[in-house]
C-alpha cells in the first residue's frame, strides 16, 4: 500500500450497512420493467406498420397491439405486490408529489393504456361490426359499446379509421417511449446508487424495452402459428429480425457504454461497481448476460444478416435467437435491480439476495405473474382475431 | 343509420357535466379518509411538570416552527461503542429486531492503514470484545454512530410519491406512516441507509431526532442516555447551547458523503478520513 496516500485506498472488508442487509426491491421490481419493456417493444412493431407503413409487418401487426394490450394490463400487478401497503396505491394519484419520479407512473400508465385501448378498438372495428351483426345479447351490446355503435364500413369511414389510427399511433409512440424512458429514469434518479445514477440509464431500458417486446412478438408468433399450422410469413420474420438487429446492437452498446464509462470515470464509487460486476454478479453479467445471452445472439444476428438460409433454417434460428435476447433482458433487468441493490452504501460491502420460492414477491408469484397476459391474450384472442388473414379465410 | 339531431333527453353536455361532478366527488370520496394528521396541539405550549427543561427556550412559550434551528453533532472521539443509544432509542420507538433507527459502527486500523470495519446486531449489544473474526494487529479503534442526517436537500423527500416523507419548517425529516404506500423509494434514495421498512407497519421507517421529545423541550432519547457525551443536539438559537459553541466556534466538522449534495444537519466532531 503506498504510504502517500493514508486511508485513500478503500478496503472491502464486507462490511454492511445494518439496515442495507434486506433487498427491499426484489424480484417484483425486476418484473415491472420487464413487462413494461414487452409492452414497448411490441408497440413498435405495431406502430411500424400503422404510422411508418412497413407492409411486410402486416401479419404481426394486429397481434402486436393485442400483445401490448395484454401486457399492459398486467403492468400494475407487480406494483401492486410490492407496495407494502398496496390498499393505498390510489395516493399516488390523488395526492401526487410532483419532486417525485415515481408518482408520474400512474398517469403515464393512464394515458398510455388508454392510447392503446383506442388503437385496438379502431384497428379492429370492421371485425367487431361483423361480429355485431352476427350476435346477440351481451356479446352485441360489447360489441356495439366497441364500435361506438357504428356500423359504417364505408371506404370514407375506413380512411378515416385509419387516420384515427395513425394519429392515435403518433401519440402512442412518445408516450410508450415515455413510458419506459420514465421507468428507466426511476433508476436513473436516485444518485445514492452508483450503478443506477446515470443518465443512460433511461435509454439503456428504452432499448433493451424494444428488444424484449420485438423478440417476445418474433416467439410468439412462430410458436402460435406452428401450433395452429399455419404457414409463416417469411417477409414479416425477415423485417422483424433486422428491426430487432437494430435495437439490440444499440441496447447491448449502451449497456456496455455503461460499464466503459464507470471503469474509464474512476469515480469515488467505482471500485464498489468493479467489485459488484466481478464479485457477485460476476456470473449474471458477464457470463449470462454478456457472453451467453448477448454473443450468441450477436452470432446468429450476423449469420441470418450475412447468410442466405433457407427460410425454415431462418425462423428457427429467428426463434432461437428471440428467445435468448428475452432471457437476455430479464437477465439485465435482474443485474440492474437487485445487482444495484447489492453494493451497501456503506462503500466498503456486498448484501446477498436469496429468492424466496413462496411468497409475496416469490419465484412462484413471478411465475403466476408472468402467466395472466397470456391468460388475457387467450381471451383477447377470442374476441379479436390475431391475425390479419384469419378474417380472409372465415369470409 | 345517420344521426342528424340528438334527442333531446340526451343532453351531451349535461351527461358530461354529471360524470365530471361525480368524478370529483368520487375523488373527493377518497381523499378525505387518507388523513392528514390533526396538528392543532402542537401549537399549544407545552408544560412538563416535573421533567428537566433540557433545550431551554421550547417550553412555556408559543413554538414558532419557523424561527426554529436545531443542530445534532456526534463527537467520534467521544465515543466508547456502549450502545446505550441504540438500547434507548429501540425501547423509545419498539424498532423491530434487525432493523436500525440508529447504530454504531466499529472501525478497526492495522499497521497498514487497512480498516477493518464492523456493526453486530447495530451496535445494540455495546462492544464488550476486540473482534475476534480477522486476524490483524489493531493499531486503532474507534466508533462512529450513525442516524438520519436531516438533509437539507431531501433525496428520500424529493423521491416519495405520494409526500408521505416531509421536512418540517424547524428542519426535520419526518414520516407520515398513515400515508405511507410501502413502495421503498426512499429507502433506496438515502445515500445513509437511515431508512428501513418496517415489517410490521409494512412502512418506511427512520429516526426523527425524537421530534416529539424536542418540541417538549427533552433531548433525543439517544443523547439523553449517552454516558460520554458523544452525542450532542440543541438548538441553533441558544447562544449558550453546545452545539452551537461548537458549530460556530473554529473546529474542524465534516459531514458524511458531502460530495453527495445533501448538505446534512449532523455534523461529526473528529471524524476521520475512513469515516463514510
Amino acid at each position: 500500500m503506498s504510504n502517500l496516500h493514508e486511508g485513500a485506498t478503500m478496503l472491502v472488508s464486507n462490511f454492511v450497512l445494518p439496515n442495507d442487509l434486506h433487498v427491499h426491491w426484489s424480484m417484483m421490481i425486476v418484473l415491472y420493467p420487464y413487462i413494461t419493456g414487452l409492452v414497448d417493444g411490441a408497440f413498435i412493431i405495431g406502430a411500424l406498420y400503422y404510422l411508418f407503413d412497413v407492409k411486410t409487418l402486416k401479419p404481426v401487426a394486429r397481434f402486436s397491439l393485442l400483445f401490448a394490450l395484454a401486457f399492459l394490463l398486467c403492468a400494475t400487478i407487480p406494483l401492486l405486490l410490492h407496495l407494502g401497503r398496496p390498499e393505498r396505491n390510489l395516493n399516488m394519484l390523488l395526492t401526487p408529489n410532483p419532486s417525485s419520479a415515481m408518482a408520474g407512473f400512474g398517469y403515464i400508465y393512464a394515458v398510455s393504456m388508454g392510447v392503446l385501448t383506442f388503437i385496438v378498438v379502431f384497428v379492429y372495428r370492421p371485425d367487431m361490426v361483423e361480429l355485431k351483426q352476427r350476435s346477440r345479447g351481451v356479446v352485441k351490446l360489447i360489441c356495439r359499446l366497441l364500435t361506438f355503435d357504428c356500423d359504417d364500413l364505408s371506404p370514407r369511414a375506413m380512411n378515416l379509421d385509419a387516420r384515427i389510427i395513425k394519429i392515435l399511433m403518433g401519440i402512442g409512440i412518445p408516450v410508450a417511449a415515455v413510458l419506459h424512458g420514465y421507468v428507466g429514469f426511476i433508476f436513473g434518479g436516485v444518485k445514492a446508487n452508483p450503478t443506477w445514477s446515470t443518465p443512460l440509464m433511461p435509454v439503456i431500458f428504452l432499448f433493451s424495452a424494444c428488444v424484449s417486446g420485438i423478440s417476445a412478438i418474433v416467439l410468439a408468433y412462430i410458436v402460435i402459428r406452428k401450433i395452429t399450422g399455419k404457414p409463416i410469413d417469411g417477409p414479416c420474420i425477415v423485417t422483424c429480425i433486422k428491426t430487432l438487429t437494430g435495437f439490440f446492437i444499440l441496447a447491448f452498446s449502451f449497456e456496455m457504454l455503461e460499464v466503459f464509462s464507470h471503469s474509464y470515470l474512476r469515480s469515488g464509487y467505482h471500485h464498489m461497481v468493479a467489485g459488484l460486476l466481478n464479485g457477485p454478479l460476476a456470473e449474471s453479467f458477464w457470463l449470462w448476460q454478456v457472453k451467453i445471452c448477448s454473443g450468441i445472439p450477436l452470432v446468429l444476428l450476423t449469420v441470418m444478416a450475412f447468410i442466405k438460409l433457407r427460410q425454415s433454417w431462418y425462423t428457427l434460428l429467428a426463434a432461437a435467437v428471440s428467445a435468448i435476447l428475452l432471457l437476455q433482458v430479464f437477465i439485465m433487468r435482474w443485474n440492474v435491480v437487485i445487482g444495484g441493490q447489492l453494493m451497501s452504501k456503506s462503500s466498503r460491502g456486498y448484501t446477498v439476495f436469496h429468492p424466496e420460492w413462496f411468497d409475496k414477491e416469490g419465484i412462484v408469484t413471478v411465475i403466476v405473474v408472468m402467466l395472466i397476459p397470456f391468460v388475457i391474450l387467450f381471451v383477447l384472442g377470442k374476441i379479436f382475431p390475431f391475425w390479419a388473414d384469419e378474417r380472409k379465410a372465415e369470409c | 343509420m345517420k344521426i342528424t339531431a340528438a334527442p333531446p333527453e340526451l343532453d351531451r353536455r349535461a351527461f358530461i357535466i354529471s360524470v365530471l361532478k361525480g368524478s370529483v366527488a368520487g375523488s373527493l370520496l377518497l381523499i378525505y379518509p387518507m388523513g392528514g394528521g390533526d396538528a392543532s396541539d402542537m401549537l399549544e405550549t407545552s408544560e412538563m411538570a416535573g421533567l428537566p427543561e433540557e433545550i431551554p427556550g421550547i417550553r412555556e412559550q408559543p413554538y414558532d416552527i419557523h424561527a426554529q434551528r436545531f443542530a445534532f453533532i456526534v463527537d467520534i472521539t467521544r465515543c466508547i461503542g456502549c450502545g446505550s443509544c441504540c438500547v434507548a432509542d429501540k425501547r423509545e420507538y419498539n424498532v423491530p429486531d434487525g432493523y436500525y433507527r440508529t447504530w454504531v459502527e466499529r472501525y478497526t486500523k492495522d499497521f497498514d492503514d487497512q480498516v477493518w470495519v464492523d456493526c453486530p446486531n447495530g451496535g445494540l449489544d455495546g462492544y464488550q470484545h476486540p473482534r475476534s473474526d480477522i486476524d490483524i494487529q489493531v493499531r486503532d479503534t474507534f466508533f462512529v454512530p450513525k442516524l438520519c442526517n436531516m438533509c437539507r436537500e431531501t433525496p428520500c423527500t424529493q423521491v416519495c410519491p405520494v409526500g408521505a416523507t416531509f421536512t418540517t419548517p424547524d428542519g426535520f425529516v419526518l414520516m407520515d406512516s398513515d400515508r405511507c404506500v410501502g413502495c421503498g423509494y426512499c429507502i433506496q434514495a438515502c445515500p445513509y441507509s437511515s431508512r428501513f421498512l418496517n415489517p410490521v407497519t409494512k412502512t418506511a421507517e427512520k429516526c426523527t431526532w425524537c421530534y416529539h421529545r424536542v418540541r417538549k423541550g427533552l433531548l433525543p432519547a439517544c443523547v439523553e442516555v449517552c454516558p460520554t457525551g458523544a452525542r450532542k443536539f440543541g438548538s441553533l438559537n441558544d447562544k449558550n447551547s453546545e452545539v452551537y459553541k461548537i458549530l460556530k466556534g473554529p473546529g474542524v466538522l465534516t459531514v458524511l458523503k458531502e460530495s453527495m449534495g445533501t448538505w446534512p444537519a449532523l455534523y461529526y466532531l473528529g471524524a476521520r478520513l475512513e469515516v463514510i
